[in-house]
């Protein structure tokens, strides 16, 4: 009991948490910009090096990293909008979809060139001891990830129910033609779109580098499992990828819990397929994601 | 003697490259239903898209009370006074019919919870399905959310594609009497209809459409009124 | 130039010509799915891999670290190269072909990673990261450069072949069916065409291309590792390479390749010339501008050198 909790679900319910940051900015940007957004993974380890000087160089909490990571990263979100994706809105969204292939190459090589391939760490050589309650051990940090994440959900539930912004947003995914005859100003929205995407993805990235170390190839092997999430939870339902999220990275973790015998169920090696799995399985069964969202 | 609300004056344009329209002239003086008829690819819809910035225009003017609104933006006709209701896709379908007001009124700075409180006493069906998704609604209910969301503004005039299209009968003929009923609250209304005869019956005036231009146009009961008319236009 | 300098020269032209035309089947076969039928095939890499993989394995001699000693030689390995990538392609085509090109892009990228980690764990089979080395190559019996010019010969044959069925494939009528199903979907599904079916076998047929080309590289440098699956130098070098050619085109891919490869080793060259700090950074610098010209023909040149411009056919 105290081993699958300590060692499995509560990494489970960390990684989720990455995970469904991550897929709550995939599936709006699918839903209102109509194309999978392949850069987002790359967007994420930016986020993670720019916290870095705050961070480290600053000495400020991650948490702090996060919150600067996330409005650096938001600008940065606008400013390739407007140069990659906004030229090609009128063209399929195809060319889209491949242009944001192009961005990630060009933001991860930045990376690469600015900051190094070598590994980093927000808290190189320090040693945390975790919190103890009784057989309940838990790492500072873990608690602070899965709290703030709860936060930043129930505040774009907020958005996207209480807020014009947000149901303009709703509105835009339903129907941008419609948006647009409406009066709702959809670049606008586009814009909001994009930070709140940006924002989310920058936080989550800052976590998976707290939660482990900053590598330059980090978010692309965390797109894969948020796209996976994202289609779990069906495109275009922002309570979806929560769960989706959720659901992932709990996956991943369990998959490797000594289930059935006392071997691993799934190979440690295999971990990170069991996303492409998932996905692969609800593509043949349930193209709309588990709680019914739209196939594009 | 005062400007009509909208006129249109020789308007030629399309979409591609190709004309659509040939020529296209009409008027709705205030407090007016206007209904466009004609035979299918007679560019009655388009003629409507035209005033509402949706068409390349490629002659001739369109006029909003009086000045001239020709290739003006959506966006900007939308703050003149201009609401469209499109034929189809019309509602927001997962969005409330709260919110699909209330996005009605995105580009009003005040507080649009009184109009939405008219929009209910005009149409007592969304008043029980307020928290209701649109998407849910029947297709008449919908064409009730639609055209209410087109109202939030307080237009100068409403721009209607096909309101019927696809209604059952029962549905068809509410909806008509709702268009009367907007009018009668002064409401100017330009409208394209399938449902020629019915159209008619609660318009003021009437266009005939054919082929991208005027063909015939008269008081709506001096055109129901004409055998020749009836045998071309109105199926017999 | 000393004659030691021109021979060197030319072997390094061979060498280009070689792999230029390995990566051209590669584009041929992303131009059957892009070009001509609209799949958004990012999982380049995966039927590289298992083309290459399936080669080395029939040819290597026996290793206690991984499959092999079967021996066979390449004209039965490329072939079950082609195959074994087909099997593969066939499979993922029941699953994802009747997706919009998002989802089918998203999926041909996690099938790819599938594989990578397959040919990552499955260490008995393939030996892991180790590889499977000393892969024997075709014509390396004829002394001096005759070898590496025999396989330069038969690559070019197996380029114009892939060419002529390419081309083929698109002047039939079968192309012409596949470009109405790229250009309006449903349109061609109202006229009673079993869309899926047609995208099937194009996607097969380009996947069959792309794991030719995996045995072919394995067997040109005599080795295969995991690092081959990375995505970088397959997949995305080999849509810059369509790109810039002009996808739609056949000949369009083969120039794109051929011209993008020479880039490519070209600007690894001039890194070696730099100092060695400057010299690790300029690779990144090679990435950052694949991605750059991406965008930037994406945006601009939509047709690239040879391919149809908006509006064409």
């Amino acid at each position: 009991m105290a081993e699958f909790v300590n060692f499995y679900l509560i990494p489970g319910l960390v990684l989720g948490s990455i995970y469904a940051l991550g897929a709550i900015g995939v599936s709006m940007l699918f839903s209102i910009l109509r194309f999978a957004h392949f850069a987002h993974g790359d967007m994420m380890t930016l986020a993670a090096y720019l916290a870095l000087p705050v961070v480290v160089g600053l000495g400020l909490h991650p948490l702090a990293g996060a919150v600067a990571a996330a409005v650096m990263t938001s600008a940065v979100a606008l400013g390739i909008d407007k140069i990659a994706y906004q030229p090609v809105r009128a063209r399929p969204t195809i060319v889209a979809v491949m242009i944001s292939l192009g961005v990630a190459l060009m933001l991860r090589s930045v990376i690469q060139i600015g900051f190094g391939v070598k590994i980093e760490s927000y808290s190189a050589g320090q040693i945390v001891p975790p919190l103890r309650f009784d057989w309940f051990v838990i790492l500072e940090k873990h608690i602070w990830i899965i709290a703030s994440t709860l936060v930043l959900m129930l505040a774009v539930h907020l958005l996207l129910s209480r807020t014009r912004a947000g149901k303009a947003m709703r509105a835009m995914s339903d129907s941008a033609e419609l948006a647009q005859l409406t009066g709702i100003p959809t670049e606008r929205v586009v814009r909001l779109t994009w930070i709140v995407g940006a924002s989310l993805a920058a936080i989550a990235g800052v976590f998976a580098a707290w939660d482990t170390y900053l590598q330059t190839m980090m978010g692309w092997f965390l797109l894969l499992p948020i796209f996976a999430a994202t289609i779990l939870g069906g495109i275009g339902r922002p309570y979806g990828a929560m769960m989706g999220g959720l659901i992932i990275g709990l996956a991943e973790e369990l998959s490797t819990y000594p289930w059935i015998t006392d071997d691993p169920l799934v190979s440690p090696g295999y971990k990170t397929g069991i996303a492409f799995a998932i996905m692969v399985v609800l593509l043949i069964f349930r193209p709309h994601g588990l709680f019914g969202g739209r196939v594009f | 003697m005062t400007a009509p609300v909208l006129e249109l004056r020789g308007i030629a344009g399309g979409y591609g490259e190709a004309d659509i329209l040939h020529g296209v002239s009409l008027t709705v003086a205030g407090g007016e239903i206007v209904v466009v008829i004609g035979p299918n690819g007679a560019g009655k819809s388009t003629a409507i898209k035209a005033v509402f910035g949706l068409l390349r225009i490629s002659a001739g003017q369109i006029l909003l009370g009086g000045e001239e609104i020709t290739g003006l933006s959506t966006e900007k006709l939308i703050t003149l006074g201009v609401s469209y209701v499109p034929q189809t896709g019309n509602v927001f379908p997962t969005l409330s019919v709260e919110e699909n007001l209330e996005l009605g009124a995105y580009i009003r700075n005040d507080d649009w919870r009184p109009r939405a409180r008219e929009i209910y006493e005009m149409f007592p069906p969304l008043a029980d399905r307020r928290e209701q998704a649109a998407g849910t609604l029947s297709g008449g209910e919908r064409q009730m959310v639609a055209i209410g969301r087109a109202l939030m503004l307080e237009p100068r005039i409403l721009l209607l594609d096909e309101p019927t299209a696809g209604l059952s009968p029962a549905y068809q003929h509410d909806i008509l009497m709702i268009a009367k009923d907007i009018n009668s609250s002064g409401v100017p209304i330009l409208m394209v209809e399938q449902n020629a005869r019915q159209a008619l019956e609660i318009a003021d005036r009437g266009y005939i459409l054919v082929d991208g231009q005027n063909r015939l146009d008269d008081d709506a009961s001096v055109l129901l009124s004409s055998p020749d008319v009836a045998k071309m236009f109105l199926g017999g | 130039m000393s004659p030691d300098q021109i021979y060197g020269l030319f072997l390094y032209g061979i060498s280009l010509l070689t792999m230029g035309g390995i990566y051209a089947l590669m584009t041929l076969g992303l131009n059957m799915h892009w070009g001509l039928t609209g799949i958004l095939n990012i999982g380049i890499a995966g039927f590289f891999a298992v083309g290459a993989y399936t080669s080395a394995i029939l040819a290597a001699a026996p290793h206690p670290g991984h499959w092999g000693g079967f021996g066979l030689p390449a004209v039965l390995t490329f072939p079950a190269a082609m195959v074994a990538s087909a099997v593969v392609a066939y499979g993922i085509a029941g699953i994802c072909i009747r997706l919009r090109s998002d989802y089918l892009a998203i999926a041909s990228i996690g099938i790819a990673e599938i594989l990578r980690l397959v040919v990552k764990n499955a260490k008995e089979v393939t030996n892991g990261t180790l590889g499977i080395s000393n892969l024997p190559r075709p014509f390396e019996w004829i002394p001096g450069a005759g070898g590496q010019l025999a396989f330069l010969g038969l690559v070019i044959v197996l380029v114009l072949g892939v060419y002529w069925l390419a081309e083929r494939a698109r002047t039939s009528p079968w192309g012409r069916t596949m470009r109405a199903i790229r250009d309006n979907e449903d349109a061609a599904r109202a006229l009673g065409k079993d869309v899926d079916a047609f995208r099937t076998r194009a996607f097969v047929t380009g996947a069959a291309f792309m794991g030719l080309a995996g045995a072919m590289t394995a067997h040109y440098i005599k080795f295969i590792g995991p690092e081959a699956t990375e995505p970088l130098q397959t997949t995305f070098l080999v849509w810059v390479m369509l790109i810039v050619g002009g996808s739609g085109s056949n000949r369009g891919a083969i120039l794109g390749a051929v011209l993008m490869w020479t880039v490519w080793s070209a600007s690894e060259i001039v890194a070696g010339y730099l100092p060695a700090e400057l010299a690790a950074r300029a690779a990144f610098v090679r990435v950052f501008l694949i991605g750059l010209v991406l965008v930037v023909v994406l945006q601009r040149f939509e047709g690239g050198i040879l391919g149809p411009k908006r509006g064409e056919t």
